[in-house]
């Protein structure tokens, strides 16, 4: 195997490899593109386990890093490594591939070829985002997975394509640019000549200077969760998009913009963070309701998906943006529950659609009869989604509804409206969808459930179910990641680690929520801590 | 009076030399070979421009001005002429087959070519007004003729009628301005003319102002910036869609190369005067050009209007005016060669005797017909609109990073704000390619190896530039820097 320090290299840059096969593979031989996609992500998959069980959980510190000189004239590294919650980004990303691949396999029929490359180079461009640790490389990637993306939805698309796919690149771009001049700036200004994220953490900056850089970049990665009110591109985009585009989308690239506010927006600019702080939960809150509210009128089915991800990224800012243990976890992990559940969702959309070319609840009703399988998972994931305990929603929800009501009961209070609601309109669309009299002619032929269909949805059932009932294997790789995080949030430098990693992570989570009333974050969060029974260290 | 004859160097003029002497010879042999011997007129001037090119490198690294500080032998000469030749090269590769497709192909085409590489190489040499004025004309009376060379067709007359008459009166403007400087300063020398600007009391202050002012817009006419910019777009469109290429990249260098030699070299003094001028021409530049080609529907105009706009980039790095600004505008302009000729060697790979398909609509489905070309033409595009990884990223990287380093951060943000603009109508480009369906006639594209060469080499450049940018950006950087200063 190769060594672990280039094994994200390997894991970024291997589907560029498939790339190069696909080059020399007639179109017309589809099978076999379909196959040799379909092995180059799971290899890419399999090659990324190990960065999950060779982790080391005692640790804040970057692992797996590799650092070498690319454009030594301005300092830029191709410096890669993955801390506790990129860690988990990376393998959903690589766990969800090949199930794309999977899904898209009888859907796209036209220039398999090209759709497969540029999945491959979506994958490559998604994981790099993930385990940059250079400003420039991170941009780079940030910039360059637009492309492929872009095609997905324009080549691939539904009848709107061309406007949603130009739609989602001008967004996304037109945020980022101004990302690239506050990197110009950090880099020219900060009198630290360096792109490097990690030292770039250490720059204390003034406030005013913060505030600007901090506007600068949350733009962009707002556009990107999206948040509220930058998300009118999100509907269009998910809707328009093939299955796996849609897949791709909810579970990985809206992630992209949470994620850099973990690792760029707040810690670079904790002051800046701080400053807008209310502002940013506000329109969280915003999201939640709205996001919840739009999508139960929606009669297209996928567009109904599309808002409940709007409602359910405003929970994941909500909970970072709470800035304590339960928060930030929970959003972390709502994060991958929301990657699983929601791409779930697309998935059976997608098949549902392959079956009757429809979207629209009301063509539907009475499935149940025709389709019990089908049913049958629909069922667990949107249990899922709306956040039932015992699957993987409900672990992620509790604790950033813990986290927020730390910091302000209100916030808690209305934010749980938002699972209310998401309860009402999921379990409603399931209702006329699933229920009722089969009274549509064109329904009684569908037929249930694939073998292959079953193949790629039963991964995703799995770790619904698991992380549902055993989350402590995934919170416990992120408490040190997070912890730190929250030291940098709090714009000091002085570093915490744990030193005690018996300490089942859940069980202290679900526990101290008692501890709500105090109202200092900083102090929260090391009063978290020595309730966990953690011993908190300074390292300098 | 005493007079002595300068130090002549044959070898600091051997790129010019080794051209001049190819043209003679293509001459003689357009003049007096047969018709099979004519098919080596465009290999020989590629022969002709590889000796040049490493005539040219031979020079590199070294920093002294001979033929009595007429011509300068220095890092910054090089890298131009390596523009240059590339850019020539890389015409007489789109030119080889589509000259004889448009039956245009006379011999004095590429003797043509050749001279006005040498005008462009005499204007980076420079480092006087009255070479860098001799270089300019002897480039733009080439393109004069070039630009008209379709004879039967009435677009190309008339751009070559055009650029000729609005070219002449830009020539005046500049060599007016050249006559009031040299008023002012007593010398046409640039070393010269930086040292008096360096005394302290500024000898008749409002002539010279006069003079830098006409020399911005002489300079700025060839360079296309707004609102000297009127010529570009019915030129680049009449003219054969080869010289337009040839237009876009080597003219448009030539042009920046004199400019940023007379400001920066010799002008440095008065930066903060043309400072806020050329902040203006560089927003209004970039502005006008990405709004006009937004509404265009012609492919080459859409072309011209964004040729324009990239001219405004440039122009940021020249108002950084700092090392790192000046060593970014040569590493763009290299960029841009790349991605412009490759653009319009797309442009020609696609038209058809008699049927130029110049709307961008007629490329619909190309993308998937014909993916080689549609991945080349989607990477110039993406390039153009500055998305990594791609050499226009980079380029425009270096060149925001400069002003943003000389405090110039709300042209910065002027500059990205206009890169947003830019990119709907270059992602149009690609939706037609891959998005719209084919029409009802099937697009045929006619064998072109020689253009199809310049596709792959501009590509890969164009990636390469963009993913290592060290290469040529390590380089420049340090040499270039050590003689405008």
């Amino acid at each position: 195997m190769v060594a672990e320090s280039s094994l994200l290299t390997w894991v970024v840059f291997t589907p560029l490899i498939g790339v190069a096969i696909l080059l020399f593979v007639k179109p017309e031989r589809e099978e076999l593109l379909r196959w040799i996609t379909l092995a180059v992500t799971l290899f890419v998959f399999f090659l990324s386990l190990p960065l999950f069980f060779k982790f080391n959980s005692d640790t804040y510190l970057m692992q797996f890093t590799q650092k070498i000189p690319w454009i030594p004239g301005y300092g830029i590294f191709y410096s890669v490594g993955i801390d506790g919650i990129s860690l988990f980004l990376v393998l959903l990303t690589t766990f969800l591939m090949p199930i794309c691949i999977l899904s898209s396999w009888r859907y796209i029929t036209e220039k398999i070829k090209q759709y497969m490359i540029a999945m491959l180079l979506l994958e490559m461009g998604m994981l790099g985002v993930f385990v940059a640790l250079d400003l420039f490389l991170f941009y780079i990637f940030w910039e360059a997975m637009l492309i492929p993306m872009y095609l997905l939805i324009g080549v691939w698309g539904g009848p709107r394509k061309i406007y949603a796919a130009i739609k989602f690149f001008l967004y996304t771009m037109a945020g980022s640019l101004l990302m690239l001049v506050a990197i110009l700036f950090l880099y020219f200004k900060s009198g630290m000549n360096t792109f490097d994220i990690l030292k770039l953490y250490e720059a204390g900056f003034p406030l005013e200077l913060q505030i600007w850089m901090f506007l600068a970049f949350a733009v962009a990665f707002a556009i990107k969760v999206p948040m509220f009110p930058f998300h009118t591109w999100l509907p269009d985009a998910h809707v328009e998009a093939p299955t796996a585009g849609s897949v791709i989308l909810a579970a990985v690239l809206l992630k992209m913009g949470i994620y850099g506010f973990l690792r760029l927006a707040i810690p670079l600019f904790p002051q800046g963070s701080l400053y807008f702080t209310p502002l940013i939960i506000y329109l969280a809150i915003i999201g939640i309701i709205y996001g919840a509210l739009v999508a139960m009128v929606q009669p297209d089915v996928k567009k109904l998906v599309a808002y409940s991800s709007v409602s359910h990224l405003g929970f994941v800012m909500l909970g970072i943006y709470a800035l304590n243990m339960n928060g930030i976890e929970g959003g972390v992990y709502q994060m991958l529950s929301h990657g699983l559940s929601t791409g779930a969702l697309f998935l059976l959309v997608g098949i549902i659609y392959e079956r009757r070319h429809t979207r629209l609840i009301a063509d539907f009703g009475g499935m149940q009869k025709r389709m019990p399988i089908f049913g049958a998972i629909f069922l667990i994931v949107v249990m899922s989604s709306i956040g039932l305990p015992g699957l993987n929603g409900f672990v992620g929800e509790f604790l950033i509804l813990v986290g927020a009501f730390q910091v302000k009961k209100i916030y808690a209070i209305v934010a749980a409206v938002g699972v209310i609601l998401s309860a009402c309109y999921m379990l409603w669309m399931f209702q006329r969808m699933m229920f009722g009299k089969l009274d549509k002619p064109e329904n009684e032929e569908v037929s249930d459930i694939n073998k292959r269909e079953l193949a790629y949805m039963l991964p995703v059932l799995v770790l619904i179910v698991l992380m549902g009932v055993y989350p402590s294997p995934f919170l416990r790789r992120m408490d040190a990641s997070v912890a730190h995080f929250i030291a940098l949030s709090q714009g000091k430098k002085e570093v915490y680690a744990f030193e005690d990693k018996a300490v089942n992570p859940v069980s202290h989570l679900l526990g101290k929520s008692k501890v709500g009333k105090s109202d200092g974050r900083m102090r929260d969060a090391q009063f978290t801590m020595h309730d966990a029974g953690f011993r908190v260290k300074r390292n300098r | 009076m005493e007079f002595t004859l300068p130090a002549i160097k044959i070898g600091a003029i051997a790129p010019e030399l080794i051209l001049v002497c190819s043209a003679a010879g293509l001459m003689m042999l357009d003049a007096f070979a047969k018709e099979r011997g004519k098919t080596l007129l465009p290999i020989l001037s590629i022969v002709g421009l590889a000796l040049a090119m490493v005539a040219s490198l031979k020079l590199w690294g070294k920093s002294e001005v001979t033929f009595a500080g007429m011509v300068a032998v220095d890092s910054y000469r090089v890298f131009f002429n390596i523009i240059f030749i590339i850019g020539a090269l890389l015409t007489v590769l789109l030119s080889m087959n589509y000259t004889p497709r448009e039956e245009i192909d006379r011999g004095e085409y590429y003797v043509l070519v050749l001279l006005a590489t040498v005008g462009m190489m005499v204007m980076a040499a420079g480092t006087d007004l009255i070479m860098i004025f001799l270089g300019l004309e002897l480039l733009s009376i080439s393109v004069y003729v070039l630009a008209g060379f379709a004879r039967g067709q009435l677009k190309s007359n008339e751009a070559a009628l055009k650029y000729f008459l609005l070219g002449a009166f830009a020539s005046g403007f500049l060599l007016y301005g050249m006559a009031l400087v040299y008023g002012a300063v007593g010398s046409t020398n640039l070393a010269m003319i930086a040292e008096t600007l360096a005394t302290p009391h500024l000898p008749a202050r409002v002539l010279l102002m006069v003079g830098v002012g006409l020399l911005v817009v002489g300079f700025g006419f060839k360079v296309a910036i707004v609102p000297f910019h009127m010529w570009t777009p019915d030129v680049y469109e009449g003219a054969p869609t080869s010289i337009t290429a040839f237009m876009a990249v080597g003219v448009k260098a030539a042009a920046f190369a004199g400019f940023a030699r007379v400001f920066i070299g010799a002008l440095g003094a008065l930066h903060p005067d043309w400072t806020m001028v050329l902040w203006v021409l560089a927003v209004a530049t970039m502005t006008v050009g990405n709004l006009a080609a937004i509404t265009q529907s012609n492919i080459k105009r859409m072309l011209a209007y964004s040729s324009i706009a990239h001219a405004g980039y440039v122009l940021v790095g020249m108002v950084a005016g700092n090392e790192v600004g000046r060593a970014s505008m040569l590493f763009y302009l290299l960029a841009y060669t790349f991605m412009q000729a490759g653009a319009f060697g797309v442009v020609i790979m696609l038209g058809q005797k008699g049927e130029p398909r110049l709307n961008i609509t007629d490329y619909a489905g190309v993308g998937h017909k014909y993916p080689l070309i549609g991945v080349a033409m989607a990477i110039f595009m993406f390039s153009l609109g500055g998305i990594p990884p791609t050499a226009g990223f980079v380029g425009k990287f270096y060149l925001f990073g400069a002003a943003i380093k000389a405090g110039y951060v709300w042209l910065v943000i002027l500059g990205v704000i206009n890169s947003a603009i830019s990119i709907y109508y270059y992602l149009r480009v690609t939706v037609v390619m891959y998005m719209h369906e084919e029409g009802e006639e099937v697009l045929a594209v006619s064998r072109a190896p020689a253009v199809a060469l310049a596709l792959i080499l501009t590509s890969v450049a164009t990636l390469g530039l963009g993913i290592f940018p060290s290469w040529i950006w390590e380089p420049v950087q340090k040499t270039v820097n050590l003689l405008l200063g």
